[in-house]
């Protein structure tokens, strides 16, 4: 591909044009099917089942008990790592218990949860928002984020205070309304009916940062919102922020392949964006920010869009946490679906219960119909057709990382950059021998991350075997330097002391003359103690000999293991 | 509710394996048709043949070999490898070269390694070359274009000519290049080759009807459909493209640098790309991606290397065209130029 052409709507100033990702592939985006509709909101769920594990980062720990009663907003869950996030009440309710329940997780794992009876009334805890954003304080604003319990909401769920207080220098922060999955619309619905909250949004993080540049990504499919973000933009009269219009390619979204778009600048591998100065969050992410800051809301629903071919009502729906997906099916009139994945096609993972909850980073629920997403046929010969190679957007060798994943060949697969993949599964999306790439990748990854672990054990212990052995040793060296000092310091004060030296050599002869056998075997060999060297000469000849003994006799095996025999098993 | 458990990513293009082989087989029916059109029954009896051969020897192994058999012949791989096999050889070679050649192409080039995907070599090439060390009078012997001959030779004789190894009046292969029809000859690139060593000027060898047309009689017409085809898999990414564009590139330079040093002794360059087994070594064998080099760098320098040897080979070499040697000598050095080649993956740029 050319290098993009800029687009019009770059004129607002501050991108001049626009770098093409490599790679990438353009499956059939399926937006249609749900973002014709506004967001609709869901009847309130019987009951909701709010994990405290909804980020990336430690889990929050509950702060309420059951029997309580909670009002919507209300802190539920305490981060107490300042690496994770808050979790507050979806609604207001009873807390009926505190118990283990399914978490939105690839692997179905469960966690702690607060399970909430809603009382029907939506009654808000006492909330204010900071009025005059703009000029308060960032460190200020940054705490209100923080407590709001905001993660990325583009799917990843790190912590967005957490993120935000990093502390590299930055000059660009890029909110990510690229949303390159197909099927998934939220991002779309609401920049299209909500693109203040993302300018204004985007505004205060900006302040937190401390930057005077933000550039916002939209792929061109999205038409609808660009207008919005424009207008809004328009009337914000903010002239700091920038809209890029991006050539619908997957995953455009991903925030290397959306940074280098837009800025032209790869991220190095294993280092955060950060060390180039950028830093990007998601355009929901930015809303949220808004009603954290500018309303002090915090994080208790999010926009889920339902979606796919079993979906009767496919849609955008504002959902509050905790909601169990299988209310979502139900409002949205889903049947003969059969399997039901958290985010897009590429990258969503399954759900193995419908009951498990909405979380913070369940951006769409997609119930495709058997024939919509059949699963895949069985796996051929690799042919090395290259074409995984030309749809990677990191630039790897999906077929050699493959080869060498499968063989066991680790070492070879980190030297290809095993570890820059970002899963993306473009090169399985087109692999004609039906491959699963991305598997072989990821328990590749974690074999060796479990081997790193196990070898930075073995190191850990190694080097605490080897810092006692030190210390043992450094003990005894000290012990006989100071055995020595005080030998000496007993000589020289013999010495300087002529009674006593009599009176031991008067002792001496006493016991000589008592028992002179006894003296004799104690006592080293003279020319020994007259020459070391000569000493250890004449013990390596003996060695040698018997070596050389041993050697005539045959080196019989019995001999061997009879001479083990004394020794204790190891 | 039972939900299925999938890892992503859950969407796959439609394109499947066989479907993709399928077409490697619709591109080279252009340059099949223009052989056909040249020479004769012969090119459809040789890949018939081939392709019997290939498919019957693969289901053979993998029966012996416990494997599931139908998946295997679905992928069509072996089709393409009877196909493009029957495509090479000359048109009246007798039956047994193409059961043999096939056959050991199949199990030697390919299932002795553990099947499709584990071949060094492509399989089609070792078959070619196996022939073309063991039978070299059989195998250079090639058709005279039908135009040329006074009466072409009918499907009864060409049939008789391959099954039995003896026209319907009695006259072998080696014999009708002297007969009255004279059906068989030498290919341009053999005759060229020939008259040069028998120390002719390039103009008096190319004073032949066979070499007529801006490459050689027929043989020009042949090409430019194989070429056609092959563009059509570049086009839909089937055949990397770099590689024919190297190879390509890299006979004409050479061909052009060495007519303009002594334009009486070396033939030019579209005499070279238009002659031989050029095109549908460069489009479809030389692209063969199980063997070829898979980086986008170690594919325009497995190219350029096929390039480089074919001319040479043609050039100073012992044998008329260069095509199948060329192609395994590269196939041995493409892992090499794969490790030599590895892109610099996102984010390993500049090290900052
Ligand atoms: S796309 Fe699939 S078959 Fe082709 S090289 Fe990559 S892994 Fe191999
Ligand atoms: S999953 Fe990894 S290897 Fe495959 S295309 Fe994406 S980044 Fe490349």
């Amino acid at each position: 591909m050319s290098p993009a052409a800029p687009t019009p709507n770059l004129g607002y100033g501050g991108i001049s044009r626009l770098w093409t990702m490599p790679g990438g592939v353009h499956p059939p985006e399926q937006k249609d099917q749900s973002n014709s509709t506004p967001i609709q909101s869901l009847p309130l769920p019987r009951r909701l089942y709010i994990p405290m594990d909804q980020h990336a980062g430690a889990p929050a720990l509950p702060v309420v008990s059951a029997g309580e009663r909670v009002l919507k907003g209300q802190l539920i869950g305490r981060d107490a790592t300042g690496r994770g996030g808050n979790v507050h009440a979806s609604t207001s309710g009873t807390v009926q218990a505190i118990t283990e329940h399914t978490l939105c997780h690839p692997s179905g794992l469960t966690g702690t949860s607060v399970i909430l009876e809603p009382d029907g009334e939506e009654c808000w805890f006492a909330h204010a928002g900071i009025p005059d954003y703009l000029a308060a304080a960032p460190e200020a604003l940054l705490e209100r984020v923080r407590e709001a319990g905001i993660v990325g909401l583009g799917g990843a769920g790190f912590p967005t205070a957490a993120k935000l207080a990093q502390g590299n220098a930055l000059h660009t922060l890029i909110l990510n309304g690229a949303e390159c999955e197909p099927y998934i619309s939220c991002d779309d619905r609401l920049m299209r009916e909500r693109a203040a909250e993302v300018v204004e949004g985007g505004r205060i993080l900006m302040r937190i940062l401390g930057v005077e540049r933000c550039l916002i990504g939209v792929e061109d499919n999205k038409p609808e919102a660009i207008e919005a973000l424009w207008t809004a933009l328009r009337a914000s009269g903010e002239e700091r922020m920038h809209l890029a219009t991006l050539p619908t390619r997957y995953p455009s979204g991903g925030q290397k392949q959306l940074i280098y778009i837009l800025t032209g600048q790869e991220v190095p591998s294993g280092k955060r964006s950060s060390t180039i100065g950028v830093l990007m969050h998601n355009v929901m992410t930015a809303a949220a920010v808004y009603r954290a800051v500018a309303r002090g809301e915090p994080l208790v629903s999010r926009i889920v869009t339902v979606t796919g071919a079993g979906i009767g009502l496919p849609g955008n729906y504002e959902v509050l946490l905790g909601t169990p997906m299988a209310d979502l099916l139900n409002a949205s009139n889903a049947h003969g679906f059969h399997k039901l994945i958290v985010g897009g096609p590429m990258m969503g993972f399954t759900l193995r219960d419908a009951k498990t909850p909405v979380t913070k980073i369940a951006n769409c629920l997609l119930a495709p119909t058997m024939a919509e997403l059949p699963p895949p046929p069985n796996a051929k010969p690799c042919i090395r057709c290259g074409l995984c190679v030309d749809a990677c957007p990191a630039k790897l060798l999906p077929q050699q990382l493959f080869w060498f994943a499968r063989a066991g060949e680790d070492h070879k697969a980190v030297k290809h950059h095993l570890f820059d993949c970002i899963e993306c599964g473009a090169c399985a999306y087109v692999c004609p021998s039906d491959i699963p790439l991305v598997s072989y990748y990821r328990v590749a990854k974690d074999r060796i991350r479990a081997e790193r672990e196990a070898k930075r054990q073995a190191e850990h212990a190694r080097r605490r075997f080897e810092a006692r052995e030190a210390r043992l040793a450094r003990e005894a060296a000290e012990k006989a330097e100071r055995l020595k000092r005080a030998t000496e310091a007993r000589r020289a004060e013999l010495a300087a002391n002529p009674e006593a030296q009599a009176a031991i050599a008067a002792a001496l002869a006493r016991s000589q003359a008592a028992e002179p056998a006894a003296v004799e075997p104690v006592a080293a060999p003279p020319e020994a103690a007259a020459d070391p060297a000569a000493a250890r000469k004449a013990e390596i000849a003996a060695a040698i000999a018997r070596a050389k003994a041993r050697k005539t006799q045959g080196a019989v095996p019995a001999e061997t293991s009879d001479s083990h025999k004394d020794e204790p098993a190891p | 509710m039972s939900l299925a458990y999938a890892p992503s990513p859950h969407k796959s293009k439609a394109e499947n394996l066989g479907a993709f082989m399928r077409q490697v087989v619709w591109a080279a029916v252009p340059g099949a048709v223009a052989l056909f059109w040249a020479f004769g029954w012969g090119v459809v009896f040789q890949v018939w043949m081939c392709c019997f051969t290939a498919i019957a020897t693969e289901a053979l192994v993998l029966a012996l070999r416990r494997r599931p058999i139908r998946p295997a012949l679905t992928d069509c791989t072996a089709l393409v490898t009877g196909v493009l096999l029957g495509l090479a050889l000359p048109p009246y070679a007798p039956w047994w070269c193409a059961v043999f050649g096939s056959g050991f192409a199949i199990l030697f080039g390919k299932q002795v390694y553990g099947g499709m995907g584990f071949n060094p070599f492509n399989p089609a090439m070792l078959g070619y070359v196996l022939l073309l060390v063991s039978f070299p009078v059989q195998m250079t012997i090639w058709a005279t274009p039908l135009d040329l001959v006074q009466r072409p030779m009918g499907l009864w004789d060409g049939l008789s000519l391959v099954w039995l190894g003896e026209t319907t009046n009695h006259e072998t292969l080696v014999s009708l290049h002297s007969g009255i029809d004279a059906w068989t000859s030498a290919s341009p690139l053999d005759h060229v080759k020939t008259q040069l060593g028998q120390g002719y000027s390039l103009s008096e060898a190319l004073d032949t009807p066979i070499a007529r047309g801006f490459s050689g009689f027929s043989w020009e017409w042949v090409n430019l459909a194989f070429g056609l085809g092959g563009l059509y898999l570049c086009v839909r990414k089937i055949a990397d493209w770099r590689i024919p564009a190297g190879m390509l590139a890299a006979l004409f330079v050479l061909a052009s640098g060495f007519s303009l040093t002594d334009s009486d002794r070396y033939t030019g360059p579209i005499f070279q790309l238009f002659n031989g087994a050029t095109m549908l070594g460069a489009f479809f064998i030389a692209t063969d991606p199980v063997t070829a080099a898979t980086t986008p760098r170690g594919r325009w320098l497995f190219g350029i290397g096929i390039g480089v040897l074919v001319y040479v080979i043609r050039t100073f070499g012992g044998y008329p065209d260069g095509m199948a040697f060329a192609v395994l000598l590269m196939n041995l050095a493409a892992p090499t130029l794969d490790y030599l080649t590895i892109p610099t993956a996102y984010g390993h740029g500049e090290e900052p």
